[in-house]
């Protein structure tokens, strides 16, 4: 918008103005007094629909669960002080599961900062290592070129979770603007090298026994189709992390489902055996490799990532292919023979039905597989899962039939219990089409329990299943089998009435374990529109099984 | 990637980083950052503004240990850091400062 008359806006203008330019429409947050001039500018914004957490952490945590849920950077709002030190775990997850995350805090005013003025912390210092990148905005011009930068950055490369701290003083300052910049969005990345591209085609025409390894990258390029046609193309079985269940459908022929710490003992059994490892969008995370000397020891090793610090920091690659793993993906495609591989293929069908994943109670849903595919039976891949963290997370990965990539949204590198409710949250208000189910714990839900009444509030199509073991479930688990059962720390003795808690904040709930018959009850409970929460008792003895004791290797699985 | 013995660093050759960054506060804190939270000692840091002073540049004297590839990965992802070279620990400008530390 060129040869505009300049007009005059205070900071917190420029920033409403810029995000409503950048295309946000909803946000979550808390004011407090350092960013009342923000919120005041967001009084008067009839595009941007502000929700109010009742926690920043929950604020948070709902932007990364709309950001997840889209792949588009999301924004979060704090005040100064505890404001920002409460969100600051919501950052440091999205900062693990490369989520794109715009965070906006107030400051105390530029001349009172490092007085320790009232409400004063040093936001910047205290978010330079959770964060891709971060500003303290030192007046209120530069919110022109910073704003377009921190959703730049978030969305750049390897996305990631972008602070902007601006002092009140800024907020209020005028400035005159000519021309508003254009909003900012993702850097193009530079093509993967063609020689590499060729020389891993030749690597994979020629392997054995190979086998594909998606990570939460594929999830994040858009690489899914790429990931799945390659798979079908080489022949390539295919193990997912966490982070990338949904790339290709659970079901699909080649699937080997989860690899790791809780993987199927044919996952893990067959990765042990690969003579080439394909890893796409995957970082080696230890809960997936084990014992790093351990993992894949025959195999040579192909690793495409975006990050090129991604590549040899745990495994050294013979080929290391530095760009967008899409793009490299559909490079690959044209170089690749259809090679028979029928020795391996039946070998990992064998290791399949010999080694399977073991559901124990899956055909009953008052047990933890069996409730998870009650649910399950109720829903389309429409739907969108989330998770706290423990061992229903664990459960529901392993059994929940996922089929669509963002269908599936969890707390994978931090594990931050808390995260599922709120993020449920974030989901449904991106995507209010769809069906958002949060599976969760009774002790996870306790961390972030005041969103319910932000659940109420915005009426958002939340269904949280709470599977209740009356424990902090895979604390217990770890008790039992690796300290002697010395349990300690674990077993709740005092137990809220969760029926009544989530009544207490506005939301209908029902309790399974009164039902007659919990399937139709779940029927009808996932099929009315609204927040509901779904009590579920489950036994504490429950276990997630395999598991890989932790510093093991993964062949040296106990259980399943 | 495991932190070293003090031993073992002793025995460690060491290598000068120069790093090209944007001149604002806080840069110091990112670069240097990434070296404590792995336990990575920097010997020797030096900064100077570079021609306005838009740009500074930082010189870092560090052990050569396993881990220097992965710093520099890390610190070329840095949004204000523009350029890393890496030298030889003969690079004379640690060498040059050695008077003022006696």
């Amino acid at each position: 918008m060129p040869n505009q008359t300049p007009e005059t806006f205070n900071g917190a203008q420029i920033v409403v103005r810029l995000l409503e330019r950048q295309g946000v429409r909803t946000l979550a947050g808390i004011p407090g007094g350092a960013i009342l001039p923000i919120y005041d500018a967001l009084s008067k914004s009839t595009l941007i629909h502000h929700v109010l957490a009742r926690h920043e952490q929950g604020g948070g945590f709902m932007a990364q669960g709309m950001a997840r849920a889209t792949g588009v950077p999301a924004v979060c709002m704090a005040s100064s002080g505890p404001g920002a030190t409460n969100l600051l775990t919501a950052i440091a997850d999205a900062k693990l599961d490369s989520i794109p995350l715009v965070a906006i805090t107030g400051q105390v005013p530029k001349a009172m900062i490092g007085t320790d003025a009232f409400q004063e912390v040093d936001t910047y210092g205290l978010s330079i290592p959770i964060t891709k990148h971060n500003f303290l905005v030192s007046s209120a011009d530069e919110l022109l070129s910073v704003i377009p930068r921190a959703f730049r950055i978030a969305a750049s490369g390897r996305p990631g979770p972008v602070l902007v701290d601006i002092p009140k003083d800024v907020q209020n300052q005028l400035v005159e603007v000519g021309e508003w910049p254009e909003p900012g969005c993702a850097d193009p990345v530079p093509a993967p090298v063609a020689e590499l591209i060729e020389r891993a085609a030749a690597m994979i025409n020629d392997a054995a026994r190979p086998i594909l390894y998606l990570g939460g990258g594929v999830v994040h390029s858009g690489a899914s189709e790429a990931a799945v046609a390659l798979a079908e193309t080489a022949r390539l079985p295919t193990v997912m992390t966490l982070m990338a269940l949904g790339a290709m459908p659970v079901d699909h022929a080649l699937s080997l489902g989860m690899l790791g710490m809780h993987g199927a003992r044919c996952t893990n059994l067959a990765l042990d055996e690969c003579d080439l490892l394909i890893a796409v969008g995957a970082r080696f995370d230890d809960r997936a490799t084990g014992k790093v000397a351990g993992f894949c020891p025959q195999a040579r090793i192909i690793h495409i990532d975006i990050d090129p610090s991604e590549l040899d920091k745990i495994k050294t690659a013979h080929i290391g292919i530095a760009g967008d793993v899409g793009a490299a993906l559909r490079m690959l495609l044209p170089a690749i023979a259809t090679p028979q591989r029928a020795a391996w293929l039946a070998r990992v069908a064998s290791l399949k039905e010999e080694h399977p994943l073991r559901m124990p109670g899956i055909d009953d849903p008052r047990t933890p597989y069996g409730l998870i595919r009650a649910v399950a039976n109720c829903l389309d891949d429409q739907a969108t899962i989330t998770t706290d963290v423990g061992q229903h997370q664990m459960w529901v990965a392993q059994a929940y039939p996922l089929r669509r990539p963002r269908q599936w949204l969890t707390s994978g590198g931090l594990g931050t219990m808390g995260f599922g409710m709120p993020a449920a949250i974030g989901a449904a208000l991106a995507e209010p089409q769809r069906t958002v189910v949060c599976f969760t714990g009774d002790g996870s839900i306790l961390m972030n329990v005041q969103e319910l009444v932000t659940a109420a509030e915005e009426d958002v199509n939340v269904k949280i299943i709470l599977m209740n073991n009356s424990s902090l479930g895979l604390v217990f688990q770890q008790q039992t089998m690796f300290y002697g059962e010395r349990i300690y720390a674990s077993k709740f003795k005092g137990m809220p009435d969760f029926i009544r808690v989530a009544e207490g904040f506005g939301v209908p709930a029902i309790d399974l374990d009164q039902e007659s018959d919990p399937q139709a009850a779940l029927a009808v409970a996932l099929s009315t529109r609204g927040p509901m929460l779904i009590h579920a008792s489950i036994a504490m003895h429950e276990q997630v099984l395999p598991m890989v004791p932790p510093g093991a290797a993964n062949k040296e699985m106990i259980g399943g | 990637m495991n932190s070293i013995s003090g031993t073992e660093n002793q025995a460690l050759s060491r290598t000068v980083l120069e790093l090209d960054v944007n001149n604002h506060p806080g840069v110091m804190s990112h670069v240097v950052g990434l070296f404590s939270r792995r336990s990575y000692n920097v010997e020797g840091i030096l900064v100077m503004p570079v021609g306005n002073g838009e740009t500074s540049r930082i010189w870092l004297l560090v052990n050569e240990d396993e881990r220097l590839d992965q710093m520099v990965k890390q610190v070329e992802k840095l949004e204000d850091v523009l350029a890393v070279h890496r030298h030889g620990a003969e690079h004379e400008v640690f060498v040059r400062l050695e008077e003022f530390f006696l």
